[in-house]
């Protein structure tokens, strides 16, 4: 199956694929922004490798890692083909300046809650996605709570007392 | 007011506090009359940044975190954890691990259905069922408590093993739960199944058709019940799965009926899988003989200066996984319940990204509501089976 997914991502897209890994048996391709919604829908329209599920789509923040020379943030696409019994991560690196990629919802439904999630907690923006708003946090908090630059704190209980008293930083 | 002005449809806020929203669900709904012209669920309120919490935690200390997400399922989620940072760490559980953990888990699903199927007949009218289905989810809870000390929150589960051996009389506890649910079980299905009532308020509402319920991402029971044969035991075996006999019930009308029966059928197939394990579990440790990754047995800690060096710098250190991404997936009482963890070779996970199956489940509720009667939603949002401690985390 790994073969097959990979052949067919190489004659269609051919230099799209920029590169593959596998770590415990779990297979991961990269591809850049400009393909990725190409990529996914001849993934999904294909009826013989037919990845009908979208499961998941989450964000990696490298800040202050090795890594974060190929790009600050990788978003990964968790496809799942019910015919095959296949899992494929698709990988896409975004600079920090602009962090900006291609929605899915016109693929997958439920690309639409799970992009809003990422967009909520990480700041990257999901061009064409129809309603992206905030989804988990309130909407008086600024920053975006999943990047490694937002600190965790200790909000103490408010009380008249201690009012004025800034967070503590764990 | 003159005819233009006049909004022929009106909004109508149900919950953050309202009983059937099953927590702290807000759906704005547009009505037209009794009919739901749109729906649109509002989540976060009970966001505690659980996944920002994990990159803080050695990851020992992440497992009693998992509990409080789905709470009414704990130790699918301690499994679901452990077994992805197993993959990572590429060890391997003893076998009696691997059956108690089986075991355990399908009992858990069984709770989590009994919880389901109490709160649900509740919600549309049916108000006995509940106290029948926490009767009987007491045994499992009693349980519970004889294996880990705590009847919910049971971090029982740990990286490489099982926090405790298992209670001495494990086996006969476990037989009388066998015993005793699925005589409660057969109740709740002459409570139910040909209830004239029930039957009214849930053939036929709520439908969501297979391509839609794919597209929406559902999966467990409320896939399911849309007739598509995915569940992850079946599909991708993890934990010994493939040891074990047992049915994928599938249902036919894609509505709340029949996710109804599904479950149902499914605490059947659970009690089946959980009788399996009870009768294969062979004897033999607790815990995996991993050094500086598992903690080594007590008598050893207490007699050899090796094993109590191991204790003391797994219990300050931690251990230190090698780079990589792993995720892995495993099918909790509401669907697929993943874990993706990012470790960049330091002691502490570097992202931990839960899959919530709640959270994906519960997008596709407009899709079941919409064009409905107002009355449906209250059976729909049950037929979900949400817990917005998995929503939000």
């Amino acid at each position: 199956m790994e073969e097959k997914v990979k052949e067919f991502l190489k004659e269609k897209f051919g230099e799209a694929i920029i590169a593959e890994s596998e770590f415990r048996d779990q297979l991961s391709l990269e591809t850049n922004k400009d393909n990725l919604f190409d990529v996914c829908n001849s993934l999904k329209s294909n009826n013989e490798l037919d990845f009908a599920f979208l499961m998941d789509v989450c964000a990696i923040d490298w800040l202050g890692q090795d890594e974060e020379a190929n790009g600050r943030f990788e978003v990964f696409y968790n496809l799942y083909s019910l015919k095959n019994k296949f899992r494929l991560l698709i990988r896409v690196r975004l600079s920090g300046d602009d962090a900006e990629i291609d929605s899915l919802t016109s693929i997958w439904q439920s690309a639409d809650w799970l992009e809003r999630e990422v967009y909520d907690l990480f700041g990257i923006e999901f061009t064409g996605h129809p309603n992206l708003i905030k989804i988990v946090t309130p909407d008086e908090l600024k920053g975006h709570p999943l990047r490694k630059d937002f600190s965790l704190t200790y909000e103490t209980p408010q009380f008249s007392h201690n009012k004025n008293e800034p967070p503590e930083v764990i | 007011m003159t005819a233009e002005t006049r909004k022929k449809t009106m909004n109508l806020n149900m919950g953050p506090q309202h009983p059937a929203t099953h927590g702290v669900l807000r759906m704005e709904l547009e009505l037209d009359g009794e009919t739901v012209v749109k729906a649109t669920p509002h989540i976060g309120y009970l966001h505690t940044g659980i996944e920002k919490t994990y990159e803080s935690k050695l990851y020992y200390k992440c497992i009693p975190m998992t509990d409080r997400m789905d709470y009414l399922a704990p130790m699918s989620n301690n499994l679901g954890f452990c077994l992805a940072v197993e993959k990572l760490l590429d060890i391997e559980v003893p076998e009696k691990v691997v059956y108690a953990r089986v075991c355990l888990t399908e009992l858990t699903r069984v709770i989590s259905h009994l919880v389901w199927v109490g709160t649900h007949a509740l919600d549309i009218g049916a108000m006995s069922m509940l106290l029948y289905a926490f009767r009987e989810r007491e045994l499992i809870l009693d349980l519970y408590e004889a294996c880990a000390g705590q009847r919910m929150m049971s971090t029982y589960f740990r990286i490489g093993g099982l926090a405790y051996d298992l209670p001495k009389d494990f086996d006969k506890r476990v037989r009388d739960i066998l015993k005793k649910i699925p005589e409660g079980i057969k109740d709740y299905e002459r409570l139910l199944n040909d209830n004239k009532i029930f039957r009214k308020r849930t053939i036929g509402v709520g439908k969501i058709s297979a391509e839609e319920a794919i597209n929406c991402g559902l999966t467990g029971p409320n896939l399911r019940g849309s007739g598509v044969n995915y569940d992850v035991r079946k599909a991708n075996p993890y934990c010994g799965y493939e040891k074990f006999n047992f049915d994928v019930p599938l249902g036919k009308n894609c509505d709340v009926y029949d996710r109804y029966l599904i479950r149902m059928e499914e605490m059947k197939q659970s009690l089946n899988i959980a009788k399996q394990a009870l009768d294969g579990m062979p004897e033999g440790p607790f815990r995996a003989h991993v050094p500086g990754v598992v903690l080594p047995p007590k008598e050893d800690v207490l007699s050899k200066m090796e094993s109590l060096i191991f204790h003391f710098k797994i219990i300050t250190e931690g251990f230190k996984p090698p780079k990589g991404i792993v995720y892995n997936a495993i099918e909790s009482p509401k669907g697929e319940l993943g874990f993706f963890i990012s470790s960049d070779g330091t002691n502490k996970p570097h992202r931990v990204r839960v899959r919530p199956p709640s959270f994906v489940n519960l997008s596709a509720l407009p899709k079941m509501v919409e064009g409905g009667m107002f009355a449906d939603v209250i059976a729909c949002i049950g037929s979900i089976d949400i817990v917005l401690g998995e929503v939000d985390r």
